[in-house]
C-alpha cells in the first residue's frame, strides 16, 4: 500500500467556522489548523460540536458562517461529492445491497478509476479483509464491517479521513485492537486522520493533537500528554483523567522558580512556570491521583503535605486506590503504585504529598 | 410479502423520522397522488353527501333541498340490513381471529424451514380472483357434496338449525354459509399482521414464563396476548371494515333473508336508481364504520393504524 | 394427552391452512370437470375440453383481457404516483404531512360499496360517461393508497447514512438516488406494483358501479356467470391465476433470500 501514500498533502483550515441549528448554536466559531498527515482528535461529551464540525468538513452540513479550507483552497462551498474528503461513518454506513468489494470499489468507479478493482482488493488487504471481498456487509461482524468502511474511505486517497466515533459499536477487546489498527494505517498511507469521539483514553492512544470541545468551541488543543499533565481549565482537568482540585491563594515571591502559596490554610508551594496569565478570579491547584503519594517515615524532604485519614480503599491489582478525608471535608483520591510502597488501613491517619513540578495551576471560576 | 404485511399493517413505525426540509420538493412529489386522492376521493364524498340531501328523480334531474327526512327513511327501511351488516362482520372478524391467531403462531414459531411457503399459501389466494374462490364454496357446500353429508350424518345440520345459522337441512343459502365465506375471504388480512406482531416475539420468554407458570393459558393471557394487541388491532381492523361493506359473500352463498347493507346500496344505485337513498345509505355506513372504528382504537390504546 | 396439548396449535395451524387452500384446490379439480348442465357444481366426467378451448367461452377472453390490461395500466399508475408521494412523505418534514398521511389512509378504510358509489356519483354529476376510463380511475384511486403505504415503510426504515455516505464516496445526488436509493427500495416497489395488480384484477364492487353496461371486466363476467350459468374455463382461469401467484411469490422470495435484501425479518432478529 506504500504505493497509495503521496506527497504532505495540505493542512486543513477551520475560520470561525460557526453553524446554527435555529436557536442553537452548535458550532460557535472555530479557528482550528490540523496539519497534513497527522492523527487528530476532536474530544467532547455528546452535544459539544464535534460531530456538527466534522459534518462540515465533510460536506454533508453547511456552515452558518465561516471557512473550510483544504490546503490553499477554500472547500467551503463545495457539496460533499466535489470533496476529496472521506469519512468513516458511526453506523458504518456500508451499502447491503453491494459486495464487500463493491463497497470499497464504490468511490474509485464514481471517479472512473480505470483498476479499481486492484486497487480496491489492495486496501482489503490492508485491513485484513482481502478473503471477504465477494461477501455481503451483513455476514461479516461488527469489527470487519468497521474495517470494510475504513477501507471504503482510505482506498480514494482523500486529503483528509474523518472518523464518526467509528469503534463506539465495538466491544471493549475489539475496541482496543482497532485503536492499536487505526494508528497504524494511519501511519502506513500518512493521510490526516480527524477523529472524533467521546472517549477520552481513545483520544489520547491515538492521536498527535487533541482539541477538546465544549459547547461548540475549542476549550484547548494540545498532545495528549501536554492537555493531560497541564490542562487549561478545570473542564479539562476533570474531562481529561481525574483530578483533586484545592483553590489557591499566592503568598510569596518566586525563587529558584517555586512560589509559595496558601491552600485552605495549609502552605504549598507551586511551580512558578505554571502560573496562567490572568490569574484575577483567583487559582485552583490540580493534582492527578497518582501523583500524590502516600508519605511513609523518612519523607521529610517533601514540601507539599496533606493530612488526612483513609475512608475508602480498594485494590486494583496494579495499584491501590485510597479516598482521604482531608479536615474541611474534601475527600483527594490517591493512587498509590503497589510496589512496595507505604500502605494504609481504612480509618488510618495518613500525611499524603506531592511534588510541585507535577502538580497544575488553573484560574478558579470556569468550572 | 414483507411489503404486503407492512401495508397490512399500516405504516410500521419507521426507522428514522423524516428530519429533511426540502421546499417545494415534497409537494412536487405529492402533487399526483394528491390530486388524485382529492378529486377523486374527497370530492366524490362530498358529493355523496350532497347527493343524499337532495330530491328529484333522474329524469328530470336533482336538487340540494337539505332533505334530511331521507335519512330518516333510510334507516326505517334498512336498518335490519344494517344491523345485520354489522354483526355478520363482527362475527367474521372474531372468527378470522380465533382462526387466525393459531395459524399466525404456528407459522411464525413452529413452521421451521415451511415457514416461507406457508407464508406464500396464506398470500397466493390474494392473486386468485375473490369471486371464483367464493363460488368453490358453493361446491363445498352443494347439498349433495360429502361436507353437507358429513354434516348430515353426524346431526350438526340439527345443531346449525337448532341455534339459528341454518334455516333447514342444508348449508348453503344460510348465515353458517354466508359467515363461513366472509371468514375465509378476510382470513389473510388477520393473519399477516398477526404473524409480523408474533414472529418478532421472543420464544426463550415463553418458555421462561412457561416455566414460572403451571398454566399455559396464564401465559397466553399475562405475556402473550398483551405483546400482540397491536397486531390485533391491525387485523380485526382490516378485517371488519370490508367485511362490513361486502355483498359478495351474502349474495352467492345466502339467502334473502341475508342480505347486507352493501347489497342494499348496490341495487338502489344500480337498479332501483334511487340516488338519495342509496347515498344516504353508503354515508350512514362510512359514518357508522368510522364511528365503530374510533372508538375501537380509542379502547385498545393504538393508533398504530394511522 | 401432552403429546396433544403441546402440538394442539400445530393441529389448528394445519386445520386452518386446510380451510385456506381447500377452495384453491376446488376450483382446480372442477376445471377438469364436464359438467352435466349449466351450473359446474357436481362432479360429472373428467375432461381437458376447458384447458384445450379456454375462450370458447362467449366474451370471458375479452374480458379477461381487458381486466388485464386495466390492471396493468391502474398499477403502473399508481406505483409511479404512489412512489413519488411514498418519498415526500417517508424523508420530507413539511407542512401538512399528518393531514396527508391521513388522507392517504382513509381510502383503505372505506368500504367498497362506499367508494364505488359515491365515485358514481361524481361521475353522474361531471357527467362523464361510465367505461373504461371511469374504471381505471377508480382502480388507481383505490391502489394508490395501498402502493404509498408499502413504499413509505420501505423510504422511512432506510438510514440515511447512506446516502451520505453515497455523496462521501463522490456520488452527486442523481447518482446517489439511482446507485443506492433507489435500488434499496426497488424491493418495496415492486411489492406495491404487485399488490396494486392484485387488487385492481380482483375487484368486483367499485368496478361494478363504474364499468356502465357494456364494459365488462373478469370479475364482472364471472359474477354474471354466477346468475346464468357457469363456464368450466372459468375454472381454468383461477387455477391459472393460482399457480402463476404462487410461482411469482415464491421467485421473488427466492430472489429476496439470495440478495438478503427487504427482509426486515432477518434484521429485527
Amino acid at each position: 500500500m506504500a504505493t497509495t501514500t503521496k506527497a504532505t498533502p495540505g493542512d486543513l483550515k477551520l475560520v470561525a467556522l460557526t453553524r446554527h441549528f435555529d436557536d442553537f448554536v452548535a458550532v460557535d466559531g472555530i479557528d482550528l489548523v490540523v496539519p497534513g498527515g497527522s492523527f487528530f482528535a476532536l474530544l467532547g461529551p455528546s452535544g459539544c460540536g464535534k460531530t456538527t464540525t466534522l459534518r462540515m468538513v465533510a460536506g454533508l452540513e453547511e456552515p452558518t458562517s465561516g471557512q473550510i479550507m483544504l490546503g490553499e483552497q477554500d472547500i467551503t462551498g463545495t457539496r460533499a461529492y466535489q470533496r476529496n474528503v472521506n469519512t468513516v461513518f458511526q453506523s458504518y454506513a456500508l451499502f447491503p445491497h453491494l459486495s464487500v468489494l463493491d463497497n470499497v470499489g464504490f468511490g474509485l468507479r464514481q471517479r472512473k478509476v480505470a483498476d479499481w478493482r486492484t486497487r480496491a482488493n489492495e486496501a482489503l488487504e490492508l485491513v485484513k479483509l482481502a478473503d471477504r471481498a465477494k461477501q455481503r456487509p451483513r455476514q461479516l461482524s461488527g469489527g470487519m464491517q468497521q474495517r470494510v468502511a475504513l477501507a471504503r474511505a482510505i482506498v480514494n486517497q482523500p486529503d483528509v479521513l474523518l472518523l464518526d466515533e467509528p469503534l463506539g459499536a465495538l466491544d471493549l477487546k475489539l475496541r482496543r485492537e482497532m485503536q492499536i489498527e487505526l494508528k497504524r494505517i494511519q501511519q502506513e498511507v500518512g493521510i490526516t486522520f480527524i477523529h472524533v469521539t467521546h472517549d477520552q483514553e481513545e483520544a489520547m492512544t491515538m492521536a498527535d493533537t487533541v482539541a477538546v470541545m465544549r459547547t461548540g468551541r475549542i476549550e484547548q488543543l494540545g498532545a495528549p500528554s501536554e492537555l493531560y499533565d497541564r490542562p487549561a481549565t478545570a473542564y479539562v482537568a476533570n474531562f481529561l483523567g481525574q483530578s483533586n482540585l484545592l483553590p489557591l491563594e499566592l503568598r510569596g515571591a518566586a525563587t529558584a522558580g517555586l512560589v509559595t502559596a496558601s491552600a485552605r490554610g495549609v502552605q504549598v508551594v507551586v511551580d512558578a512556570g505554571q502560573l496562567p496569565a490572568d490569574a484575577g478570579a483567583g487559582l485552583q491547584l490540580g493534582i492527578r491521583p497518582e501523583k500524590l503519594r502516600l508519605l511513609g517515615p523518612g519523607s521529610d524532604g517533601v514540601a507539599n503535605r496533606l493530612n488526612g485519614w483513609v475512608t475508602d480503599a480498594s485494590f486494583t491489582g496494579v495499584a491501590t486506590t485510597y479516598l482521604v478525608k482531608m479536615a474541611w471535608g474534601q475527600e483527594l483520591t490517591v493512587t498509590q503504585s503497589n510496589d512496595g510502597s507505604a500502605r494504609a488501613g481504612l480509618g488510618d491517619e495518613v500525611t499524603v504529598g506531592w511534588d510541585p513540578h507535577q502538580a497544575f495551576v488553573l484560574p478558579a471560576g470556569a468550572d | 410479502m414483507a411489503a404486503l404485511t407492512q401495508a397490512a399493517v399500516g405504516a410500521e413505525a419507521p426507522a428514522a423520522r423524516p428530519r429533511r426540509r426540502g421546499g417545494l420538493v415534497p409537494f412536487l412529489l405529492l402533487a399526483p397522488a394528491l390530486l388524485w386522492l382529492v378529486v377523486f376521493f374527497v370530492v366524490p364524498t362530498i358529493s355523496l353527501a350532497s347527493q343524499s340531501l337532495q330530491t328529484g328523480d333522474i329524469d328530470n334531474g336533482y336538487t340540494l333541498t337539505w332533505h334530511f327526512a331521507t335519512y330518516a327513511d333510510a334507516m326505517s327501511r334498512y336498518w335490519p340490513q344494517f344491523l345485520r351488516s354489522i354483526i355478520y362482520a363482527a362475527s367474521a372478524t372474531l372468527g378470522t381471529l380465533l382462526l387466525g391467531y393459531p395459524l399466525a403462531w404456528f407459522i411464525a414459531h413452529r413452521a421451521g424451514r415451511w415457514k416461507n411457503l406457508l407464508l406464500v399459501l396464506v398470500v397466493a389466494p390474494f392473486f386468485t380472483n375473490f369471486l371464483i374462490r367464493t363460488l368453490a364454496w358453493q361446491i363445498i357446500l352443494t347439498d349433495n357434496g360429502p361436507v353437507t353429508g358429513f354434516f348430515r350424518a353426524t346431526g350438526l345440520t340439527n345443531v346449525l338449525q337448532a341455534i339459528g345459522l341454518t334455516d333447514n337441512n342444508s348449508l348453503l343459502g344460510s348465515q353458517f354459509a354466508v359467515t363461513c365465506g366472509l371468514i375465509y375471504n378476510f382470513l389473510p388480512f388477520m393473519v399477516l399482521p398477526l404473524y409480523t406482531i408474533l414472529e418478532r416475539l421472543d420464544t426463550r420468554l415463553l418458555d421462561a414464563a412457561g416455566d414460572l407458570y403451571a398454566d399455559g393459558w396464564n401465559t397466553f393471557w399475562k405475556v402473550i396476548w398483551p405483546l400482540s394487541l397491536p397486531g390485533v388491532v391491525s387485523g380485526t381492523l382490516l378485517t371488519f371494515i370490508p367485511a362490513a361493506g361486502d355483498y359478495i359473500n351474502s349474495k352467492l352463498l345466502g339467502n334473502t333473508q341475508t342480505v347486507m347493507i352493501g347489497q342494499v346500496i348496490d341495487a338502489q344505485f344500480l337498479r332501483v336508481l334511487d340516488y338519495p337513498i342509496a347515498a344516504a345509505l353508503s354515508f350512514i355506513l362510512m359514518a357508522a364504520i368510522i364511528i365503530l372504528v374510533a372508538g375501537y382504537v380509542r379502547a385498545a390504546g393504538t393508533e398504530e393504524l394511522v | 394427552m401432552a403429546w396433544l396439548r403441546r402440538n394442539l396449535v400445530v393441529i389448528i395451524g394445519l386445520l386452518v391452512m386446510a380451510y385456506i387452500m381447500v377452495p384453491n384446490l376446488v376450483v382446480t379439480i372442477f376445471s377438469f370437470n364436464k359438467p352435466n348442465g349449466r351450473y359446474n357444481y357436481e362432479w360429472n366426467q373428467f375432461s381437458l375440453d376447458a384447458w384445450l378451448n379456454p375462450c370458447s367461452s362467449a366474451g370471458m377472453c375479452e374480458a379477461l383481457g381487458l381486466s388485464l390490461w386495466v390492471a396493468v395500466a391502474a398499477s403502473l399508475a399508481a406505483t409511479v404516483m404512489g412512489t413519488m408521494a411514498a418519498f415526500a412523505l417517508g424523508r420530507y418534514r413539511f407542512k401538512g404531512r399528518s393531514a396527508t398521511n391521513l388522507l392517504v389512509f382513509f381510502p383503505m378504510a372505506t368500504p367498497e360499496v362506499v367508494m364505488g358509489s359515491s365515485l358514481l356519483t361524481l361521475f353522474i354529476a361531471m357527467g362523464i360517461p361510465s367505461g373504461q376510463l371511469t374504471i381505471l380511475i377508480a382502480h388507481i384511486l383505490f391502489t394508490v393508497s395501498f402502493v404509498i403505504t408499502t413504499v413509505k415503510a420501505r423510504v422511512a426504515s432506510l438510514d440515511p447514512a447512506l446516502e451520505q455516505a453515497a455523496a462521501d464516496l463522490y456520488a452527486n445526488p442523481t447518482q446517489a438516488f439511482w446507485k443506492v436509493t433507489f435500488p434499496l427500495v426497488a424491493p418495496g416497489i415492486a411489492a406495491g406494483a404487485l399488490l396494486a395488480f392484485a387488487l385492481s384484477f380482483d375487484d368486483y364492487i367499485v368496478t361494478n358501479f363504474n364499468a356502465g353496461a357494456s364494459t365488462v371486466t373478469f370479475p364482472m363476467y364471472v359474477w354474471g356467470a354466477a346468475q346464468r350459468g357457469t363456464p368450466v374455463q372459468i375454472n381454468v382461469v383461477g387455477t391459472v391465476m393460482f399457480f402463476g401467484a404462487l410461482a411469482i411469490v415464491g421467485i421473488g422470495q427466492l430472489i429476496g433470500a439470495r440478495l438478503r435484501v427487504g427482509s426486515r425479518r432477518k434484521e429485527a432478529l
